[in-house]
């Protein structure tokens, strides 16, 4: 997948150029390998100053980081859209010396921003989450990369061991591979994985920012949210908010994947048009059903309805969706959105880390349900049956895994009325055998304590 | 202070003895594992409802105080009772 830092013409809501135009994050992108530390420097400029360790005057500066990344109205990356600085002030409330955690588990098959962030410009990474570290006052960084991302792992571990000879201010730097499957970037599984178990969601309270990490309170943040962090540090607030909306400020990675020309990572001012960004990646290669937004836990959006969406979650909310993890995928109309759905339903039961009850069987039975549909067996009240399994399972989980699920699930069964009701009639369609669009990785839910390695230190 | 009973997904295994101990608030779905109305317990209900926490083999059915928003520190200690 390629990265494309070409959006050069800010795509803004008004159509107006903004001084400070993208690209922000994927500037000087090198064509191979990563950016070393001396041409990020070169680019951005050294670290800026919060203050070191320890001490009162320490303490007031770094809070004053907090503060501008509140102005800001910086919110998490991750998918869940929480404002950072409310995360951050959390941990910083705590007593006892805290632990920030980058999260680049990245779960998501159709995401691979933050991989690429990472393999490619690991110094703005490392610095937002030196500064979110001085900001709460912990003295260890944990960057948690997925396994099978190995280009990023490397990377990474030479970006910190860069760091160590630069001899630069720092907290303890390590890097730790994470392993790949669904829910393994849920903050708790990371948490439970980092203090020696499975990568496996745990009942809360106790939440990471109060007792994470070695029972520390632990900033867990997404690697694209750190980088912002990074440039709101250098620019300040009122720079980040000449992008995007009054309630999404700034820019966002986004994967952008299906039947065009460049599919890559790109990024986009948040209330970009769809339609922009389809033009940046060269125009679409096919006519599509719809595109998924979100990731899969996300929600589709028509075909029909696609060059009117803006990408800010204030906008998709009139759609039912939102931006999530930043991923964007368009289903092409040469594939059964039905035959994609059952597969992705089944996938995302296989996901389940078979903890919950209501998950473990809730989502098998949906998936069953959805399967019966697409080979046309499916009793006549399915629908209703389906309606009760989603409201036996969801929110009924340690994790927000089965709600996700059943959201995707529910969103394909409204957008592809038409195709849903044809094949429960008459069974499969011509385009149900054919090889799946939606990516679905080959990742078995361990169900022992797999460890990663300690790869730097 | 109210009270109101909550279930840990992780640790239940559907014995169903909550269903049993509390039905004003508890049911269980088709595969056995409780469906719990989480609202405020009324006063005579709390005493019912910690017997069936202290009844379940996993102890998966939680009776928490509801609490008004206070600092993370200071909410040790008043999860289980």
């Amino acid at each position: 997948m390629s990265v494309n830092s070409t959006l050069t013409e800010p795509l803004s809501p008004t159509g107006q150029r903004t001084p400070a135009a993208l690209p922000r994050l994927l500037v000087g992108v090198p064509p191979h390998g990563a950016l070393s530390l001396q041409e990020h420097t070169a680019i951005h400029g050294p670290l800026p100053a919060t203050g070191g360790r320890g001490g009162r005057r320490t303490r007031e500066r770094a809070a004053l980081l907090v503060d501008e990344i509140e102005r800001s109205g910086l919110l998490g990356h991750g998918g869940a859209a929480f404002p950072t600085a409310t995360k951050m002030r959390a941990v910083a409330g705590a007593r006892r010396r805290s632990i920030v955690v980058v999260n680049a588990a990245e779960g998501e098959p159709a995401s691979s921003k933050d991989r690429t962030l990472l393999q490619t410009l690991p110094h703005l990474v490392l610095d937002g989450a030196i500064l979110a570290a001085e900001a709460v006052g912990a003295d260890e960084v944990i960057v948690c990369v997925c396994e099978s991302a190995e280009e990023a792992v490397e990377n990474v571990a030479r970006a910190i061991e860069e760091r160590a000879r630069a001899s630069e201010r720092s907290p303890s730097l390590h890097l730790k591979t994470v392993a790949g499957h669904y829910v393994a970037g849920q903050e708790s599984a990371l948490v439970n994985y980092l203090n020696g178990g499975p990568a496996k969601p745990t009942f809360t309270p106790p939440m990471p920012f109060a007792q994470g990490v070695r029972r520390r309170p632990t900033l867990i943040n997404n690697v694209e949210t750190l980088a912002h962090v990074a440039l709101i540090a250098r620019h300040g607030a009122a720079w980040f908010r000449q992008l995007g909306t009054p309630s999404q400020p700034g820019s966002a990675l986004v994967t952008l994947s299906g039947p065009l020309v460049h599919p890559g990572v790109y990024e986009i001012e948040h209330g970009a048009s769809l339609s922009s960004l389809i033009q940046a990646a060269g125009g679409a290669t096919a006519r599509t059903h719809g595109a998924l937004l979100g990731g899969y836990a996300g929600s589709w959006v028509a075909g029909e309805l696609l060059n009117g969406v803006a990408l800010s979650n204030e906008h998709l909310a009139a759609h039912g969706a939102c931006l999530g993890a930043g991923v964007v995928l368009l289903l092409s109309e040469h594939a059964c959105p039905v035959t994609e759905t059952a597969r992705v339903a089944r996938w995302l039961a296989g996901q389940s880390t078979r903890q919950c009850g209501p998950c473990v069987h809730g989502l098998d039975a949906l998936a069953t349900k959805v399967e019966e549909i697409a080979s046309g067996i499916a009793q006549a009240n399915v629908g209703q049956r389906i309606e009760r399994l989603s409201s036996l399972t969801a929110r009924r989980g340690a994790c927000r895994h089965p709600d996700g699920a059943v959201n995707l699930i529910l969103s394909a069964l409204e957008t592809f009325e038409g195709e849903f009701a044809e094949h429960a009639r008459h069974g499969p369609c011509d385009r149900c055998a054919l090889p799946p669009e939606l990516p679905m990785p080959r990742w078995p839910v361990s169900q022992e304590t797999a460890r990663g390695k300690l790869a730097a230190r | 202070m109210s009270h109101h009973a909550r279930v840990n997904p992780i640790a239940c295994e559907a014995h169903g003895m909550c269903a049993e101990l509390l039905p004003e608030r508890i049911a269980l779905d088709e595969w056995g594992y409780p469906i719990v109305d989480g609202t405020p317990l009324e006063a005579r209900l709390v005493e019912h409802a910690i017997r069936a926490a202290r009844a379940c083999p996993t102890f998966a059915l939680l009776v928490e105080r509801d609490r008004a928003p206070t600092p993370p520190r200071a909410r040790r200690g008043e999860r289980r009772r």
